[in-house]
């Protein structure tokens, strides 16, 4: 099953708002530091990790995590595994 | 119309209700009208005066002393399609339509596995204050906010008198509408464009942070005058009004008992197996760990209303027993 | 009422099992007793029939007390039956003698209820006077078989029982006519403190003691604000009332209180710790170029789930590292130092909103890395849920801070009080690091003790430290 990239956002922003319910994703810059923004400390990071795998199927590594920086970087991994 | 601003007209609960019942009967033809003295009389409480002369006997209909088949017979226009408002004169004679509210319109809808809406207003009007003694002046709306199927509501201010109805005739299954007997003289503001209002949540009549009163209807009033004393010593109180007896706006209720810790339910209702004995275990059950007192209740003494004015005054709930329950449970 | 251990005086009777008319065999359970270590069911030592109860369900008696009455069965041998159920009034809990039948050879039980040889009883429980005279002697408190009847045949009146009653009031025979005489209640007479809930949470949160707060409520009853008030009052030594403006809230401001309280909390805390403890702060930097290594090939093999984070092999490591110093590990109570029983760690955790907590990871050093990440899991999850246990908040017995995550590269942390120790933790950032005379770029973090003086010299920090940073460096052995 792959993943668009309208998706794949979405996944993003439903997995912070789990852990920063009044986060206001949507709005956010693509290229905004999600962990700066949120204020995520390694706990909430794995759990937005975890909950990102569970909603999308995707593998994730702790190697991908670099690329997990911002929505757009979260959005192109999952889209790019799913295909 | 421009977005100017919008006047106020002086009106009393029985003119917003009376208004009410008007935009209903002019707004959609399936409305009508019917119950005790309602048309040539205009209504044992002069809510429905002058309709007659405007609707005509079709919409506005006076009914034979005889609850049970007035109530049976709207249930049935319900049913048939018709969005009927039937007024019982007060909730003491409401038991004698019991079985209909009870066993037809509350449960209809179960019955027919979901086919049978039953699209119902019945207003009445309940509690005591004005000296009609023990078979005209009693509460039970916390009776009827125990059963399933119906919708419980209790306007307590011009703006819920005016715009609880439209919104109750909206709904697809009964809604009891509450009228305190001693509300409808009380007079006011009400904008111009005053119109429908939710019948689910529980507003904040006035903010405080030390002590949750929790209060409905007729009792509205006293609460407030209540918190007004308190304040005079300091004392917060927060003044909610439940507006929804069935179902109850728990959320609302948990909200504000968390951040102040305590809580006084004033409900004209007798005490035991009452409306406000529900709402103090919800307290305990959702909000114990908040809790710095017992949840305080003040309700009406559990005796037939009594005739004598200073006897029922004993009886009923009033600012200086709101008051001395607040000190208990501030402390 | 017999005697279940060799510590039981009394026992409360639960409830019974039996009803008056029943017939019973020996050996038959016939009522539930606690003897406040647990329930136990006491059986029968005998058959007959049950006469009546002597005992309420509820009531504590003493060891002895008989608790109901057999009569015999039809055609037994009157004198064989008439025992009371357990043990004869008056027997001393002997051990041997009043344990219970079940646990015993069979032939025991004979030797418990009826010594031989048998003294015949005086007073029989036969059934005397209807139901209804029963049940207005038993809401006197009297007992009819120790009444003589003035009726026909000697029958036993309601005038009889009102009389005995009389006497019995009026001293007269206090022992011949009123029943139970040794019951006690088992509700204490006295009540202990009364709590409010949102004071109990409050305290747990807070780690106060409630046994030291006085309360003003009604019937002494502890509320929030005594609770408040404590925690202030023990932040605040008498002789420095210039704290009081610290903890007041600027005027004219109506703030959230559980925010506003956790501040003030936090604020007395604080200002006690700087006051009290004499601080003494140690920092090494410690290459973590193993340790994330080994992370990083761990994790590839652990569900997304149970991935470790370097805060876990921090923790342990800290844990491990304490339990080879316990003399960081403890408290400082009474002018001396007091170990803890264990190392519980508390973990410094900021709750969004502005709260702090450092609720503890119980026996932190004996959990393998995948308990410490489910516990840190856990505890930060209900830490910022406000579901800490009054445990948790207590037990820490040395904090680990780290702000890593807030991008600092260093924290040099204020101890908790009554404990002597902090550690702080810091981001973990590459450096150019030296090793066997080349220049590498290697992951560090920079840790740092804050150390109570009182208890320990800065040379204990330094060991504690370097223990650390040698456990890092075998992350696998963790």
């Amino acid at each position: 099953m792959s993943i668009t990239d309208d998706e794949a956002r979405a996944m993003v922003a439903r997995a912070v708002r789990r852990i920063v319910p009044d986060a206001e994703v949507e709005t956010l810059a693509s290229d905004a530091d999600l962990r700066r923004t949120f204020e995520l400390d390694s706990l909430d990071f794995l759990s937005f990790v975890e909950l990102l795998v569970n909603d999308s199927g995707v593998r994730i590594d702790e190697d991908d995590y670099p690329e997990l920086t911002t929505t757009a970087g979260c959005a192109d991994l999952l889209v790019r595994r799913s295909a | 119309m421009t977005t100017a601003t919008v006047g106020t007209v002086e009106t009393t609960y029985r003119e917003a209700l009376r208004e009410a019942i008007r935009e209903a009967l002019r707004e959609d033809d399936r409305v009508f009208l019917m119950g005790e003295d309602v048309g040539m009389y205009g209504g044992c409480f002069a809510v429905s005066l002058g309709l007659l002369e405007e609707f005509g006997p079709e919409r506005v209909r006076d009914t034979p002393l005889s609850e049970s088949g007035f109530v049976g017979a709207g249930v049935g226009a319900a049913i048939a399609g018709m969005r009927p408002i039937v007024e019982i004169m007060t909730v003491n004679f409401s038991l004698l339509a019991l079985d209909q509210i009870l066993n037809n319109a509350a449960t209809l809808l179960h019955m027919s596995g979901g086919q049978v809406h039953v699209p119902l207003v019945i207003r009445m009007t309940t509690g005591a204050g004005r000296q009609l003694a023990a078979q005209h002046s009693h509460s039970f709306e916390g009776w009827y906010a125990h059963i399933p199927g119906i919708k419980v509501i209790a306007p307590a201010t011009l703006e819920d008198a005016r715009g609880m109805l439209w919104t109750a005739l909206q709904d697809p299954d009964p809604v009891l509408l509450f009228e305190h007997g001693s509300l409808y003289n009380m007079s006011g503001t009400l904008a111009e464009d005053a119109g429908h209002v939710d019948i689910q949540r529980t507003a904040v009549r006035r903010p405080g942070r030390d002590v949750t009163l929790v209060s409905y209807g007729g009792s509205l009033s006293k609460t407030l005058d209540a918190a007004e004393t308190l304040a005079v010593d300091g004392i917060e109180a927060e003044v909610l009004d439940l507006r929804s007896l069935r179902p109850l706006d728990d959320e609302a209720i948990m909200e504000s008992v968390s951040h102040t810790h305590r809580a006084v339910v004033v409900d004209e209702g007798w005490r035991s197996g009452s409306l406000s004995a529900e709402i103090s275990a919800r307290i305990t059950e959702q909000c114990f760990f908040d809790l710095d007192s017992p949840v305080e209740r003040v309700c009406s003494a559990e005796v037939p209303m009594p005739y004598a004015k200073h006897l029922e005054e004993a009886a009923l709930p009033q600012p200086e027993t709101v008051v001395a329950a607040v000190r208990r449970a501030v402390g | 009422m017999p005697s279940l251990g060799a510590d039981m005086d009394s026992g409360t009777l639960v409830e019974w099992l039996v009803h008056e008319g029943d017939t019973v065999h020996r050996g038959d359970p016939m009522a539930v007793v606690d003897t406040d270590k647990s329930a136990i069911e006491v059986e029968s030592f005998d058959d007959g029939v049950v006469e009546s109860f002597l005992v309420e369900p509820g009531t504590r008696v003493a060891v002895g007390t008989p608790l109901a009455a057999l009569a015999p069965l039809a055609g037994a041998p009157a004198e064989e039956a008439e025992r009371r159920l357990p043990a004869p009034p008056g027997k001393p809990p002997s051990r041997k003698h009043a344990a219970p039948p079940a646990a015993k050879p069979p032939a025991e039980p004979a030797a418990v209820t009826a010594a031989k040889p048998r003294v015949p009883k005086p007073r029989v429980p036969v059934p005397v006077g209807a139901p209804p005279l029963r049940h207005h002697a038993a809401e006197l408190g009297v007992d009819l078989t120790r009444v003589s009847g003035t009726g026909p045949h000697g029958e036993v009146t309601r005038a009889d029982v009102d009389r005995a009653a009389a006497e019995a009031r009026a001293g007269a025979r206090p022992e011949t006519a009123l029943v139970r005489p040794e019951t006690v209640p088992v509700r204490p007479a006295a009540r202990g403190t009364q709590v409010s809930p949102y004071a109990r949470r409050l305290a747990e949160e807070l780690g106060v003691d409630l046994a030291r707060v006085s309360g003003t409520g009604r019937n002494g009853a502890v509320r929030a604000e005594d609770v408040r008030r404590a925690v202030e009052a023990s932040a605040r030594p008498t002789s420095a009332p210039v704290e009081a403006r610290e903890e007041a809230p600027a005027a004219g401001e109506v703030p959230e209180s559980r925010e506003r309280s956790a501040r003030a909390t936090i604020a007395a805390l604080m200002s006690r710790a700087k006051r009290e403890i004499p601080h003494y702060y140690v920092a090494t930097t410690v290459d973590l170029s193993t340790a994330t290594e080994w992370l990083r090939r761990t994790n590839r093999e652990r569900p997304v789930s149970e991935r470790l984070v370097p805060a876990a092999l921090l923790l342990k490591s800290a844990a491990l590292a304490a339990r080879q110093h316990p003399e960081l590990n403890g408290f400082w109570a009474d002018g001396r130092f007091v170990p803890g029983d264990d190392v519980h760690l508390g973990v410094a955790v900021s709750v969004r909103g502005g709260a702090l907590v450092a609720p503890a990871i119980h026996h932190t050093a004996d959990l393998d890395l995948g308990e410490v990440m489910a516990a840190l899991r856990d505890l930060v999850k209900r830490a910022r849920a406000g579901r800490l246990r009054r445990a948790e908040m207590a037990d820490p017995t040395l904090t680990v801070t780290d702000l890593g995550d807030q991008g600092v590269e260093e924290v040099i942390g204020i101890i908790y009080p009554p404990q002597v120790a902090l550690i702080g933790v810091g981001r973990i950032v590459e450096r150019p690091w030296a090793v066997d005379g080349m220049i590498g770029v290697r992951p560090t973090v920079r840790l740092t003790l804050s150390g109570d003086h009182r208890a320990t010299d800065g040379a204990t920090g330094a060991r504690f430290l370097n223990t650390v940073e040698q456990l890092l460096l075998h992350p696998e052995e963790l």
